[in-house]
């Protein structure tokens, strides 16, 4: 597909793979965090680890929307099925998030539960306007990419009078989740992942712009290099951000200068605006609470905001034991870190949120990493008469 | 989830409405989030909304960075091995 393909060139990645190889020091570390998840799986898909010298390495952010859902949210949303009658609709992937009970939106939708799975938020207006007669809840979750549609459908609910619609927001912000990691304000706790740049969002950058991640270059004297989701574009991000780091700079630098500006779409930013408004703290997966980090509908929207319509009260609910999703979304630790890795744990049967959606850092190393992690023994060599 | 392609414009509607080539495979969409795209453009798909506008220059730019990359490396390889192109 035209302005795909061309990114995906074998040749061109392992010539940038030498690249990097020749100007990254042997005698450094470089320790580099994908935020999102789009290029968590575009560097296992294609096997980009493969072509990067040892002391280049790729820590896993917490960039993915189905990731950081917390089981207390999709609890409430399970809810509000079960008990409360509603339709519930959400995206894809938000279907198989393990929540309480051994339950999911997907297991209680067996259970009874009118849960339907939906492309764009236009399709749950549909299905309100279809269903007059019942409560029709939008399970919104995503970063600034997926919040703009959320807010349209919102204005159009009110131009259009629907009165059984509303909103289940879970729209998080992605600058206080790079904040919360660089400043790890439970380091003690959990250990504090020492970074030497960030490959910045993509399509999250193109709705913001570039401009959002000035204050980590300037305030953290870390380099930022927003890239594109397809390999070449996260090869090239990584050869920037190895000549940042070489020649000491801390800079917001734009690899995907094809879609991202340094203000980003504004006609999203302000429907986003005129429509929520920042929630003082938010509980992410992984991450705990975070300060200013996620939105919700503003006053003016109230009647649409289904944790104001159904008096929906928030309860934490803590992680599987054994799960180490938690570590992995703050880049300190890796899939196989976990004991639960391939054998309880599979896309199939995902115990935590990491092994949900393909850009999970579990899902993806499950589902292209993981024969690497088999070390290539040489045959034993055969006694054979020379 | 976070995933979004390129997709070309290729009929606009009534309201916001639009139909893009997505390799081949045509889709309405809305361009509520992109007023300005025109038919030809190309824009970024998400959730059936068009989020940004793809900047065909800056592709190219980016695609030429590659290319010189690519040229750079020949020369460097023609150099180190006793300088055959010449
Ligand atoms: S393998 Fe499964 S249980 Fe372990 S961290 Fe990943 S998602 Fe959690």
């Amino acid at each position: 597909m035209k302005y795909i393909d061309e990114f995906r060139d074998g040749a061109i990645a392992r010539q940038l793979g030498e690249r990097i190889h020749a100007e990254a020091h042997p005698d450094r570390v470089y320790r580099f965090m994908e935020f999102c998840g789009g290029h968590t799986h575009a560097l296992s898909r294609y096997g980009v680890t493969e072509l990067l010298p040892p002391q280049v390495q790729m820590i896993h952010g917490p960039g993915c929307p189905v990731c950081v859902l917390p089981i207390g949210r999709i609890d409430l949303a399970i809810r509000l099925a079960l008990e409360r009658g509603a339709i519930v609709c959400t995206y894809g992937d938000t279907m198989r998030v393990p929540a309480s009970d051994g339950l999911s939106l997907i297991k209680a939708k067996a259970r009874g539960g009118d849960i339907r799975m939906v492309y764009s938020a236009a399709d749950a207006l549909k299905t309100a306007q279809a269903h007059p007669d019942r409560e029709v809840v939008f399970f919104a979750i995503g970063f600034e990419t997926t919040t703009p549609p959320t807010a349209l459908v919102v204005q159009q609910a009110e131009r259009l009078g629907v009165k059984n619609f509303s909103v289940l927001c879970c729209h998080v912000l992605t600058p206080a989740a790079v904040t919360h990691i660089l400043a790890a304000p439970d380091a003690e706790q959990h250990g504090k992942v020492e970074l030497d740049g960030f490959i910045g969002p993509a399509h999250v950058s193109i709705v913001i712009g570039s401009d959002p991640y000035v204050p980590f270059a300037e305030g953290w004297h870390k380099p930022v290099v927003i890239a594109g989701f397809e390999p070449l574009d996260v090869m090239q991000a990584i050869l920037m951000l190895v000549r940042q780091v070489n020649e000491g700079r801390a800079e917001v630098e734009n690899e995907f200068t094809r879609a991202v500006t340094p203000k980003g779409n504004v006609a999203a930013q302000k429907v986003m605006d005129e429509v929520f408004e920042v929630r003082d703290s938010f509980e992410w997966r992984g991450l705990g609470v975070v300060p200013h980090s996620a939105l919700k509908l503003r006053e003016r929207y109230a009647a649409f905001d289904a944790e104001r319509r159904f008096d929906l009260h928030y309860q934490p609910v803590p992680d599987h034991k054994a799960c180490e999703c938690g570590a992995i979304l703050r880049g300190v630790k890796r899939p196989t870190d976990c004991k639960l890795f391939g054998n309880v744990c599979t896309p199939d049967n995902p115990v935590g949120s990491c092994m949900v959606s393909s850009e999970g850092a579990c899902a993806a190393h499950y589902s292209y990493g993981r024969f690497r992690d088999i070390p290539i023994v040489p045959a034993a060599p055969q006694a054979r008469a020379a | 989830m976070c995933l979004a392609l390129p997709a070309q414009v290729v009929e606009k509607r009534d309201g916001d409405e639009a139909i893009v080539n997505l390799g081949g495979v045509r889709k309405a969409v809305s361009l509520a989030l992109v007023p300005e795209a025109e038919i030809g453009d190309y824009v970024i798909v998400h959730v059936g909304h068009a989020i940004g506008l793809l900047d065909r220059d800056e592709a190219e730019k980016t695609l030429a960075l590659f290319a010189e990359l690519d040229a750079a490396q020949a020369a460097e390889a023609a150099l180190t091995t006793g300088g055959a192109a010449t």
